[in-house]
């Protein structure tokens, strides 16, 4: 979990430093909107190689469809509109630090790795759903992708409740 | 005016496309950007309801107390005749903040 606090610490310290510089650009925020999805992806695509637990197996199975219809869904929307997504620092720092704990937790059994999964969902989305209120949205200039970020942050919320039922569920 | 009765009359079907007994109707409940939309305020036992999933996930509409539970992939929809009586609630079993009740009378 301390692990998982740290690379969670690291991520917000560079979405914060994202917001303090003058807001990231509608094409950053593609990217690093897309990134995060992805990363998710990964992790859940770890569970389903790792768990044989069943819930937790249907819970990253959830991760990957939906994580996978808002990143397909915002792949079209920039091709629509003709953004090109925009590599940054945030982008940059959380697939440093997502593949970090990915190699963490592969060292895990799987008892183990059930509940570290659980408990770095419920701090990841966590995580995530802040910088997209507080950062994100408000800086997105495009009224498709405010309204993609939003709809964003609603599922994600309920992906952060249900981690947090899970985690609390888990013996 | 018997003309527009019969055209009224026929609107009336439509909207409510009785089953065979006569008494039943359909109803459509839509989701889209993760929330129900409005649930008819009455409903009546052998009513249906087209569950339409516009949004761009996976839901379902399942029962709390399980006398129900409809799957519905991103994009399609579901019918579903109504069978218990009561206030019944429910909720997508994939994001469960997604919540609705419907209210069926005899």
């Amino acid at each position: 979990m301390k692990a998982a606090m740290g690379l969670l610490g690291g991520a917000a310290l560079a979405l914060a430093s994202t917001a303090q510089a003058a807001g990231p650009t509608d094409p950053e925020i593609a990217h690093i909107a897309y990134t995060a999805g992805n990363i998710d992806i990964a992790a859940a695509k770890q569970a389903l190689a790792k768990s044989h637990n069943a819930t937790v197996r249907a819970f990253a199975k959830e991760m990957v469809r939906d994580h996978q219809a808002v990143n397909d869904k915002a792949l079209a929307l920039v091709k629509e509109l003709k953004v090109t997504p925009k590599d940054n620092a945030t982008s940059e720092a959380l697939s440093k630090q997502a593949a970090a704990t990915l190699k963490r937790f592969a060292k895990l059994n799987a008892h183990d790795f059930d509940h570290a999964y659980l408990k770095n969902e419920v701090a990841y989305h966590g995580t995530v759903n802040s910088a997209l209120k507080t950062t994100l949205i408000p800086s997105a200039n495009n009224a498709q992708l405010k309204s993609l970020l939003e709809t964003g942050l609603t599922l994600f919320t309920e992906h952060q409740k249900h981690a947090e039922h899970l985690a609390a569920a888990m013996k | 005016m018997r003309i527009a009765a019969a055209a009224l009359f026929a609107m009336i079907l439509s909207a409510g496309a009785p089953a065979a007994g006569g008494t039943s109707h359909s109803y459509t409940i839509e989701i889209d950007k993760m929330k129900f939309g409005p649930t008819p305020a009455v409903l009546h036992r052998g009513d249906t309801i087209l569950w339409l999933n516009r949004d761009l996930f996976r839901h379902s509409a399942t029962a709390a107390n399980r006398s129900f539970d409809v799957d519905l992939p991103a994009g399609q929809s579901a019918r579903m005749v109504v069978k218990s009586t009561g206030a019944l609630a429910f909720s997508c079993k994939y994001h469960p903040g997604m919540r609705g009740v419907l209210r069926v009378r005899p």
